[in-house]
């Protein structure tokens, strides 16, 4: 059975992906591992989601809900419980490889696959804390799945470690569930998650934030479950400072740490990799050095806002249906972009001379707090576009929109940010 | 004496401040002018939750008030949404508890219970 397309993940991404190309007349399958749609916005219980796209401020499900009606009447084919095990490309074919406990492992077929499989959480192994091996520890997300979704408060002494938004919004949640949430530890000497979830969530309920912060030992007891935990201040080297270590004792340490782009399913494809996004690089189509395999959501960059997430997958959806329907792009001229001065990460990192549009959405992130900024775009050393931001943030992701016909035929781009007096 | 607030009414985060005479400047939308005012005389938030259920393959439902209730009311209200249990299906929007503690808000739900296929 060939699709025009499989959509991989079915969540906030792969939703607006899916709609967009459905109602373009493309056969589209959706593929889904939960046994529900909506993704990680089923745990989002929180309102703030929707303000861009729909002018209301909705909770995670309510948002979420918005694009599984327009799903299902749209009549989309999709799988629930079934997760993708294998994705490869033969003769311009993909074959999606897929297992579930009921129908056991099954192939598909298509001609263009959207990966939108979101992000997953960086764990205690990647920062190294040192100490014991006890229950405990676990990522803000896995206890806000367990909390929102299946209803099990993990811990009634809770820490947070890293000052993310799930961190943020789970110390606010396991609180209103009844748990003591002792503090919030960041190592940065800023916060890291969005200034609304310092305020409503740290501010509103007394949980103290201790920036320049880390915790340096983790305790257990003789159950080898979490007792206690070490709590250092930090210098500008982000090693602790002797002399300033606290004491907690506490049964859960929610770690808040970061979010890393999921494209491991792309592990058996030579797909281009950006060390900066920690996923692959795109072009202004959303689309992969492999023709026909797009790429959107946080499974491209991780996101803040999940309205950014609904706009950049629709874009890719209309980008597949515009391969869909001309075939191959004829490329005959690539131009790269590279992050500049103060800038973490830009994508798309190649814009396709033969794809042509009005304008290309360039999403970036800075790596410093700046009250008023310019964003410079340079080509060949010329300032070929300019845009000025206010309240830029590495916490927040920015977009600008680069007219199309400033670019061009030839040269590299990079993309700056400055201080703007 | 200037008083400093960070709006949260939309992710933005506005630094707004607000002097004796009431001047409040730097909100760059009129909400968060609404929003400091408020924060002056009486500080309201949406609360948003989750319902206990009797589904076996949905253990709970996400719950919000429906307008924003006082600040110092948010754990009295807890206390009651967490004796509420669904047992028949719900739509989002369906009232789950009345007028909460004679506050003129009602809690509702923001998820459907899962339709049977």
């Amino acid at each position: 059975m060939m699709k025009d397309v499989i959509v991989i993940g079915g969540g906030a991404g792969g939703l607006a992906a899916a709609i967009e190309t459905h109602q373009s007349r493309k056969d589209v399958l959706l593929i889904e591992r939960e046994t529900f749609l909506g993704g990680i916005l089923n745990q989002c219980i929180h309102n703030g989601f929707g303000l861009e796209v729909f002018k209301e401020e909705y909770t995670g499900p309510e948002y979420a809900d918005q694009f599984i009606e327009t799903f299902l009447e749209e009549k989309i084919d999709y799988l629930l419980d079934t997760t993708v095990i294998g994705l490869r490309k033969e003769n311009d074919v993909f074959f999606v490889k897929t297992s579930s406990e009921k129908d056991g492992i099954r192939f598909f077929q298509a001609k263009a696959v959207v990966v939108s499989t979101g992000s997953y959480e960086r764990t205690r192994g990647q920062i190294s804390i040192p100490g014991d091996r006890p229950y405990g520890v676990i990522t803000a997300g896995s206890a806000q799945r367990y909390l929102n979704i299946d209803g099990l408060l993990i811990g009634k002494k809770v820490f947070v470690l890293g000052s993310g938004d799930i961190g943020l919004i789970m110390a606010r949640r396991m609180k209103l569930e009844g748990a003591e949430v002792l503090g919030v530890a960041e190592i940065m000497p800023h916060s890291n998650g969005l200034t609304r979830n310092i305020v409503q969530c740290l501010n509103d309920f007394d949980i103290p934030l201790y920036l320049s912060h880390t915790v340096t030992e983790i305790i257990g007891d003789d159950e080898n479950r979490l007792s206690k935990i070490k709590v250092s201040k930090v210098d500008e080297s982000f090693k602790p400072i002797e002399g300033t270590e606290k004491e907690f004792e506490v049964d859960t340490l929610l770690l808040s740490i970061g979010l890393i782009p999921d494209v491991t399913l792309l592990d058996e494809l030579k797909v281009e990799i950006d060390s900066r996004t920690k996923s692959v690089k795109v072009n202004q189509a959303y689309e992969t050095n492999i023709e026909g395999l797009f790429v959107c959501g946080n499974a491209l960059q991780v996101h803040d806002l999940v309205d950014n997430v609904t706009l950049e997958s629709k874009r890719a959806g209309q980008a597949v249906n515009r391969y869909l329907d001309k075939g191959k792009a004829d490329v005959h001229q690539s131009i790269y972009l590279n992050p500049g001065n103060n800038l973490g990460y830009v994508t798309p990192q190649r814009i396709d001379m033969d794809i042509i549009q009005d304008y290309i959405t360039l999403s970036f992130r800075s790596n410093k707090k700046m009250e008023k900024a310019i964003c410079k775009v340079f080509q060949n050393e010329d300032i070929i576009f300019e845009k000025k931001l206010v309240f830029v943030l590495p916490a927040e992701m920015e977009t600008i929109k680069l007219p199309f016909e400033k670019i061009n035929e030839v040269g590299d781009i990079r993309v700056e940010l400055e201080v703007r007096s | 004496m200037k008083k400093e607030f960070i709006c949260i009414v939309c992710p933005r985060g506005c630094h707004v401040s607000v002097d004796d005479e009431m001047n409040i400047t730097g909100n760059q939308c009129p909400r968060g002018k609404t929003y400091v005012e408020n924060e002056l005389i009486a500080p309201t938030r949406i609360l948003t939750t989750t319902v206990r259920t009797s589904f076996e393959d949905q253990p709970r439902i996400s719950c919000k008030t429906d307008k924003p209730i006082p600040k110092e009311l948010i754990f009295e209200a807890m206390k009651i949404i967490n004796h509420i249990m669904i047992d028949k299906d719900i739509s989002i929007g369906d009232i789950i508890i009345e007028n909460i503690l004679d506050t003129n808000v009602n809690i509702i739900a923001t998820k459907p219970s899962r339709k049977k296929e």
